[in-house]
């Protein structure tokens, strides 16, 4: 199928080629970009936290009630293996077990190289999913460890889930959780120690600055299995979209939505112009020999930064 | 690096795994679902107790290339042709490959019902990624 006619099946609703686009940005063909013409009018959620909290459990029943307002897709996207580059994609089982009935399209993704969870393709299939008409579109990703989340520079609300524990609630302060949370879950609030875990949060709350529009996020207790305290997680995310909206922030996160894309995609294009030339023989005789005898390292990363950026910073 | 590595890295085969029917447990599916990735591709798993409609709804949102169907009752004979003649009613350019414990002589039944590969348990994984690859149309 030609590709505007596929934007048009899109618009009009087609599985399929919805997900053919998606595949084409993925892949970052050219053409495609001509043809997205953006409405501004998705709301982009994000949720991220810790493997097995409970995300697509969530994410599933957030789905099914937002699909009553308007068409609803989901973006659940997990790291692929440094290795090998494959991924196992495991998020659709859970939603679709609470999904029911309801129409929405879910879409599996991969991180394909781009670290900070999120895959250097998600902001431009955001812009698709936006043009092509939907209203909510909620991104799952893994927040582990260290790592930056990107997420929050790339949704409207952030969501970020943990479990009943002290362990987690430290966990989520130290992997930079806390600063980037909008709304706080608390799922499988089933299970003893929910009420600890608020205060701990509150705690620590209280002792971050708050941060830019001065928006405390709020805590809300959820039971994934039983979809107790999603209607509740529903009128969080409502509120925070309002005070968005109330400070005129919307545009700020297109933004940095923008950057986020410009930025992964460039480091990709580095990254891989840095291991080809780390493959030259030059460069490869020139390691063995700093490894093998000793000598200056940092000569040698000037050299390489010389070779690919044409000049180096001294 | 190659032009034809970087292809695959680009452009990586995404392979849709599931159960169909009521039928029992998925550790041959697990197993099968880690030998993919770690041969380079995406696995999209839906475990079990799928439907042919439930499947064809996920490939079609996820732009997969294969159908990976784990089979250890004796429905394969018709439930691995249902699920070819469903991709086939619905348009869709898509492999089906059917792994698990099936008898000789319905090997050649089921290949020449449309199923792109059988794939015994015995498979190691490297035949498993080769089958993979040489199916997909990526
Ligand atoms: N006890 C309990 N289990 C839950 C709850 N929510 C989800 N689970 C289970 O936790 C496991 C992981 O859920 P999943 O949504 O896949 O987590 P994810 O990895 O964060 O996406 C599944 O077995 C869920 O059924 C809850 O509120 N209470
Ligand atoms: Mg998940």
């Amino acid at each position: 199928m030609d590709i505007s006619d596929e934007v048009e099946a899109a618009s009009a609703g087609s599985r399929r080629a919805i997900g053919r686009l998606l595949t084409r940005v993925e892949r970052g063909e050219r053409d495609l970009e001509a043809l997205i013409h953006p409405r501004n009018q998705a709301q982009i959620i994000g949720l991220t936290g810790a493997p097995g909290v409970g995300k697509s459990t969530i994410t599933g029943h957030l789905a099914a009630r937002l699909a009553r307002r308007g068409r609803v897709a989901v973006m659940a996207i997990d790291p692929s293996s440094p290795v090998s580059g494959g991924a196992i994609l495991g998020d659709r089982i859970r939603m679709d077990s609470v999904l029911g009935e309801a129409d929405v399209f879910i879409r599996s993704m991969a991180t394909r190289g781009s670290e900070g969870g999120l895959s250097a393709a998600a902001p431009a299939a955001f812009r698709l999913l936006d043009a092509i008409g939907f209203d909510v579109i909620i991104v799952e990703t893994v927040g582990v460890g260290q790592v930056e989340v990107d997420i929050a520079a790339a949704a409207d609300t952030t969501v970020v889930v943990v479990t009943p524990g002290w362990g987690d609630a430290i966990q989520a302060n130290k992997a930079g959780l806390l600063e980037v949370a909008d709304v706080f879950v608390i799922n499988k609030a089933d299970r003893p120690g929910a009420s600890d875990t608020r205060r701990d949060l509150e705690l620590m709350l209280d002792l971050t600055a708050t941060n830019d529009h001065s928006w405390r996020a709020p805590i809300v207790a959820t039971i994934g299995t039983s979809a107790e305290g999603i209607e509740e997680l529903i009128g969080a995310i409502d509120e925070h979209d309002t005070a968005l909206e109330a400070q005129d922030l919307r545009g700020q996160r297109r933004r940095a939505r923008t950057l986020l894309e410009v930025r992964s995609r460039v480091g990709l294009v580095v990254e891989s112009r840095l291991d080809a030339a780390l493959e030259t023989e030059q460069i490869s005789a020139r390691i063995d020999s700093v490894a093998a005898d000793g000598g200056d390292t940092l000569a040698l990363v000037d050299a390489l930064t010389e070779l690919l950026f044409g000049f180096s910073d001294p | 690096m190659s032009g034809d590595e970087a292809d695959t890295a680009d452009h990586p085969v995404r392979v849709v795994l599931a159960k169909l029917g009521l039928d029992g447990h998925d550790r041959g599916l697990k197993v099968v679902a880690r030998m993919l990735r770690d041969g380079g591709c995406e696995v999209i798993y839906l475990g079990l107790r799928q439907s042919t409609e439930s499947i064809i709804a996920a490939v079609e949102q996820e732009d997969a290339d294969i159908i990976g169907l784990s089979m250890h009752n004796a429905g394969h004979l018709t439930l691995a042709p249902k699920m070819v003649k469903a991709v086939a009613d619905a348009g869709l350019d898509v492999s089906v490959i059917v792994g698990g414990i099936i008898p000789d002589p319905d090997v050649k039944t089921l290949l020449d019902a449309g199923v792109a590969a059988v794939l015994g348990p015995g498979a190691s994984s490297d035949e498993v990624v080769a089958i993979a690859r040489s199916v997909s149309r990526r």
